[in-house]
Order: C-alpha cells, then structure tokens, then sequence
C-alpha cells in the first residue's frame, strides 16, 4: 500500500511527500498532532494539517530563527521562546554558554511531550538546566512582564488556530514593554508568495512597526514550507541587524551550523524587490 | 405536558422538505437559490435551500398549527412559561407586543427611564403614557442602575390606576432589579409585569444566575434569543406567563409581523432552543468562568475597573450578570467609547458598546479563552500606550427626564426642526441616543436640558453613533410648536 501525507499549501496547490508509517496521532485541546516517517524527509511533525518541521530540513528554520539575533548581540543572556513547543530553537539556543536563562511558553503539552518521545533529535535540550518550559498562553504569558528580556523568539503556528493570538497588535505591544532597552524580537514571519501567507506577513509588519524604531525582514529557504521562501522579523530597540553585526566576534565562539553563517546573515536581509514593495505598503499605511 | 427536549420540530421538517426535492411554483423566486447563484456562493446552497415560505408542512407562523405550534410548545417548556412566540423582527418587536397587549391608548404604564427605545416606540404606536421611575445611579460608574422597590411602590401609589410595569432584567451593563418583589407589589396592584430580557435568555440555564421573569411568575418576557442563545440575528421570542389570552397577544403580534416569516430564522432559533435546554447548563458555566477570569485579569491591571458581583447591594443592584465583561474606563482618561474605537481600530477586537464611562464586552456560547485573552492583553496595551488626565470628562450616563407629554403626542404633533443650541427649554419631538446601547438621551415628550445637551455635545466629540432623530447629524432637533 502506497502512503503519502498531502498538505493542501493553498486552495489550488498541493505538496506531497511519501509516508513509511504513522508514528504518533493525538488530538490535544489545540490541535491535532501528528508525526510519521518518510523516506525522504525523515521523521515530519504536522500540526492541523500543516507541517511544523521535518527532521531533515528543520535545521534552516531554527537555525535562521535563533543565530541571527544571537550574532547581532552576543551579550544576550536572558531570552523568552514562544510556542517552539518541538525543542528545536531551544536547542540552538543552548549551543551559547553565555545564555543564562531560557524561559520556553508553549500552549501545547501534548506538542512538547510528543516531541520529547519521538522527535528526540529535535527535543534534545529541552532538559537543559537554563531551559523553563511554561504551559501558557504566550499573549497571557507576555502581558504582565515588563522590561525582562534581551530577546524574544516567536516561534508559532500560522494565524489561524492557537497560533492566532501571537500575530495581534496586543502581543507584539506587550513583547516591546517585556523586553528591556536592548531587546530584540524575532518573530516566525510567514511567506511573502502565496496570497493568504503574504497577507499575515503584511499584516504583522504593519503591526510590528508601529512599536520598535527598527524593523527589518529577512529569509530562508525551507523545502517544505509552502513556496520554499520563508520570511523571519527581526525587531528591535538598539541593535540594527547588519550594520551591529561583529563577524568575527561570532565566528570566534566556533558554534557548530549547518546553515547559518555570518556572511549568509548579511545576505538573508538583502530581500526581492517584489517582497520590499509588499512590506513598505505596511509601513506606509502607519 | 410531556415534550422531548431532543425534538426541533421546525428544523426537522425542513429536512423532510429538503429530502423531498419539492418543485416549488411558489416563493422565493430564487428557487432554493437557483435564481441568484452570486448569494449562493456567498451563503451556501445548505443555507438557500431552506429560504422558503409557509407552506402546509412547514406551518405558517402568523396562524401556527403543527410543527411552529409544536416548536413554541418547546420553547414555552424549556423556558417555564406557560405560551411562547417565536419573533422574527427582533427583540423590539417582542417588546412591543407586550407593551402593546396590555396597554391602550391614554393607559398609564410604569417603567425606568433607562429602557430600550423598543419600549418608548410601542408608546408612540399604542398612545400609551409613561411614568418614569429613576433607577438608582452609581456615583463612582456613572451608570443607570436598576430600579428600588421603594421606588416601584412610590410610583404605583401614586399611578394606582397604571396597567402595567417594564422592568429590564438585566440592565445592558448586567444589572437586575428585585423582579420578585416587584412582580409581588405590581400583582397586587393588578398591574401586569413586562420583563425586557433582551439580554437574559441565559438566566434561564445558567446556574448561580439572576433570577428569570418565568421563574418569579412575570406576566410578559421578551428574551433576545440571538443575542446570547446562538439563534440568528433578529430572532426572538415571547414568553407568556398563564394570566395572559396568548390569542390575544398572537393578534396583537400579527398587527405588524411579517407574513413572510424567515425560516433561516425560526429554525435557528428551533435548533438554540434545543441546544440550550440540553446542554444550556454546562455552556453557561463555561461562559461565566470565562468572563469571570477576564474580570479578575482586568482588575489585576488597576486603573481599569470591571465592576460585577461585588456591587450587589440588595437593592438597585440586586442582582449582577455573571456574564457580562463591563469595564469603566474613564479612570485613564478614556471614554469606554475612546476604548470601544481604538479596540476595534488598532487591535481588531469588536466589543458590544462603549459609552461614556464604560465598555461592555458579551461572553457568549459561541467564545473560546484564546479570544478572552487577546481582549485582556489588548486593555493592558490600552493603559499602557493611551492613558491621559481624568479631569474634565463628563461623569454621568444618566439623564433625568422631564416628561411634559406623552410621546404620541409629542411625536405626531406640530414641530420644527432647530440647531441644537436654539433647542433649550423646548419640548423635543423626536428621540436622540447613543447606538449602542440605544437608551433614548431625550425621548419624544421630554423637556430638552442643558444636562442633556451637554450630554449629547459631548458624546458627539468622543465619536458615539448619535441616531434617532430626522436629521442624521444631529445637529438639529425637532421639538414641538408650542
């Protein structure tokens, strides 16, 4: 019997993949999760019938989600994940020994317990000593902190879903008042192809920059994310993404990546012309 | 009587309907919306193909005899009242028909000032006259409370020729008079007692829940169905209690109902019926422990005040609905309408109305907490980023009138149209309000005051939905020639 696991990316387009076996199915009070292994792709992580990640293209996203703000401050000691209930950004995030706390609020259990028992090679620092994990709502989580953190790392679902709540004006508000003078937030930030995608994009551009003096945008190409041509926000209150970067400073602390380095940093900000135009319509409307 | 809750009659036959692939030679002329194919895309075919009229085996509501018959027979069960009608142009015309099946022209009818304007415009159709009793106001809120029974018994000693008494259970901000007490003295008066529960259905399902108009031996309720029972908008119904002709009140309903009632709406209506009688209970207690966290949230912010239980004083605040979020906001510097705004405008959060002093979010069957949240976290990013000096606002949602005649007169009477500055002292001719939440400022009949005048300016300014009068602006009033 031939298996395959079909996501339907849009309305009019699907994406497939070649499916050995089921390896989990549950349906939490979120969202139903599943995880099975493909020949291709290794073991994939589908949360509501969208993939989350895949054990052979999950580095990109973590990797690009953690290690941009990291270089741009290495002084980051006190950093707050949001959702990541999978483990895969705390896990680049515990390569810093200069991280002394990692506060991780996923709204989902069942995300963070499935993936400890089968996606080990992805959850495997969520035990880290500096680790907290909180069963929390993000917005609710965000709310009451006030000047905390060097860095804030959303990363969510899409908008629709548990994920909706951490794409508001409401939350990106109160990650500015949680984070203190030096803050940086870097927000999973959609893709800039298919319509409904780059209309979230749009849309949390828009509202990210009505709260920090500097916003920039940049990209990675992750094969198994609707168009390939995924999007990263990088907010902050001081640091600029590239003109602050230390190169050296960063390829001195000798941290072991399969896809980020300092000189693919500077390049991931320089963004199509096409995508520049859709994210300058958001500021202007300010 | 021995009814299945389980049963939906109205939607059952529907189905049958459906299933039975009808040619219909009748209308809609859309012809389960074959004829306008753009409006079944936009609704669905599902939804189209039950837009029919009366026809035998679907009843007809105007002259119910089987399956609306059946279903009203539900509701009255599941609602503890002795008849039920089920309304099809919203919760103002059940309101009329209470108004108008109990009282005639020249009659005397009781009520507090801060009623719907439902009521005041049965008034005008029936040539009813009113006679205001001020409900108490809370000096810290500013907000029109509910009515004392010290001054329900003033009122009907010295109207002891009055028909009937109004009573709002609850007030729009969730505040409940003594209905028993008052529906006690007004009985022994031989006065009827007319319950507006547009905002109430749930107080008969929850637990810990004030107190019902059925439950207390009211005569008339109207119980806005869509509003917090998860029926379709403009649906409603009308509970008799058993001292009432419901032949009577069916001709009354009939004067100006529809005879094309919508079966989208009685189905709906139908179907939250049953949904409400078997799992009523256990949805309310959903919904009051969400809107009780939202309170409790709030309140943890300091400067925001959501005001519930606590302000029960036995009296104008006899009882509180545990379901409601109201917040007064004035205490940063903010209009609730301000608020209303900017949650809509910056944060995409829709709240039921924000008034002067206060907003009012609805927790209803159909929220989630995820939803609750965003609306918390959105009013810590309101203090945060808006707060200003409270001094100079206005503190006062409530009026108080003074009556010279009554509003048919008033309304039918010789007027002319005046800027609203050359309209002091004169008798206005027309109603103005803030919509939401639609309590007339003046009604036909009423003198015009500097108080309300300043109200009305100053509402105005903060961005209210001023209506009701001729000119759409409000800039000008019609008051009487006197």
């Amino acid at each position: 019997m031939e298996m395959w696991y079909t996501e339907e990316q849009t309305k009019n387009v699907r994406f497939s993949i070649r499916c050995d076996k089921q390896k989990y199915s549950a349906q939490s009070e979120f969202q139903r999760i599943e995880i099975f292994s493909t020949p291709e792709f290794g073991d994939v992580l589908v949360l509501d019938d969208r993939i989350m990640l895949t054990t052979k293209d999950e580095f990109i996203y973590h990797e690009m989600i953690a290690h941009v703000p990291m270089a741009t401050n290495p002084q980051i000691k006190n950093v707050l994940v949001i959702g990541a209930g999978d483990g895969g950004t705390v896990k680049e995030l515990t390569k810093y020994d200069t991280i002394e706390n990692i506060d991780m609020v996923e709204i989902d259990r069942m995300v963070v317990d499935a993936c400890k028992q089968y996606l080990p090679t992805v959850a495997c620092r969520l035990s880290d000593p500096r680790v907290h994990i909180h069963i929390d709502d993000g917005l609710r989580f965000v709310r009451s902190v006030e000047n905390k953190y060097d860095l804030i790392i959303v990363d969510s679902t899409d908008p629709i879903g548990p994920g909706e709540g951490l794409f508001t004006t409401e939350f990106y508000g109160n990650c500015y008042k949680a984070l203190n003078e030096n803050g940086i937030l870097v927000n999973q930030h959609e893709s800039p192809f298919y319509k409904t995608y780059s209309k979230a994009m749009r849309l949390a551009h828009k509202k990210i920059v009505e709260f920090f003096p500097i916003c920039k945008v940049y990209q990675a190409h992750i094969p198994t994310y609707p168009s390939g041509h995924w999007l990263f926000g990088f907010a902050s209150k001081k640091y600029h993404p590239t003109h602050d970067l230390d190169e050296g400073a960063w390829n001195r602390l000798s941290i072991d990546t399969q896809y980020y380095n300092t000189r693919l940093h500077l390049g991931s900000f320089a963004l199509p012309t096409y995508v520049t135009k859709q994210l300058m319509e958001g500021e202007y409307h300010n | 009587m021995n009814l299945s809750q389980q049963r939906a009659p109205i939607y059952e036959a529907l189905s049958e309907y459906r299933e039975n692939r009808i040619v219909s030679f009748d209308v809609p002329g859309h012809k389960q919306g074959k004829g306008n194919p753009e409006l079944t895309e936009f609704l669905g075919k599902q939804c189209m193909s039950v837009d029919v009229n009366s026809m035998k085996p679907l009843d007809n509501l105007c002259h119910p005899v089987s399956v609306i018959k059946e279903a009203e027979e539900l509701m009255a069960d599941a609602f503890g009242a002795a008849h039920a009608f089920f309304m099809v142009n919203g919760t103002s015309s059940a309101v009329q028909a209470m108004v108008m099946s109990v009282c005639k022209r020249g009659d005397k009818i009781i009520m507090p000032r801060n009623v719907h304007r439902s009521s005041i415009n049965a008034l005008i159709v029936c040539g009813a006259v009113p006679v205001y009793v001020d409900p108490g106001v809370n000096k810290r809120l500013g907000i029109p409370l509910g009515m004392s029974v010290a001054s329900v018994k003033r009122a009907i000693a010295e109207n002891p020729d009055a028909k009937a008494i109004i009573v709002n259970n609850p007030t729009y901000y969730g505040v409940c008079s003594n209905l028993r007490e008052i529906v006690k003295i007004a009985h022994e008066a031989g006065m009827k007692v007319l319950v507006d529960e547009a905002h109430g259905t749930h107080f008969y399902f929850g637990d810990y829940m004030p107190l019902s108009a059925m439950s207390v031996g009211a005569d008339m309720a109207a119980v806005s169905m869509h509003k917090t029972g998860g029926s379709l908008t403009q649906s409603s119904a009308l509970l008799l209690g058993k001292d009432i002709n419901p032949g009577y009140v069916r001709q009354i309903i009939n004067l100006t109902q529809t005879t094309s009632a919508s079966y989208l709406l009685l189905s709906s209506v139908d179907i939250a019926r049953r949904n409400l009688a078997l799992n009523g209970r256990k949805i309310f207690e959903t919904v009051t422990s969400l809107a009780s966290y939202g309170i409790k949230e709030i309140n943890k912010l300091g400067g925001l005040y959501a005001f519930s239980r606590e302000l029960i004083n036995g009296d104008d605040i006899f009882d509180f609905d545990p379901t409601k979020i109201s917040v007064h906001t004035r205490d940063i510097g903010l209009a609730g309408i301000e608020v209303y705004d900017i949650l809509r405008d910056r944060f995409d959060i829709q709240i039921e109305f924000g008034d002067i002093g206060n907003i009012l979010a609805i927790v209803s069957v159909g929220d989630r907490i995820l939803n609750v949240e965003r609306l918390i976290s959105a009013l810590y990013e309101i203090k945060r980023l808006y707060t200003r000096d409270p001094a100079g606002m206005l503190d006062h949602e409530y009026i108080e009138p003074h009556v010279i005649c009554s509003p048919q007169e008033a309304f039918y009477s010789e007027k002319k149209q005046l800027p609203l500055d050359d309209t002091l002292g004169k008798v206005c001719a027309e109603f103005v309000m803030c919509y939401p939440p639609g309590i007339p400022i003046l009604a036909p009949g009423e003198l015009i005051t500097k108080d309300a005048l300043e109200y009305i300016k100053y509402a105005k300014a903060k961005g209210c939905n001023l209506l009701g009068a001729e000119d759409m602006n409000t800039d000008k009033i019609n008051v009487t020639v006197q």
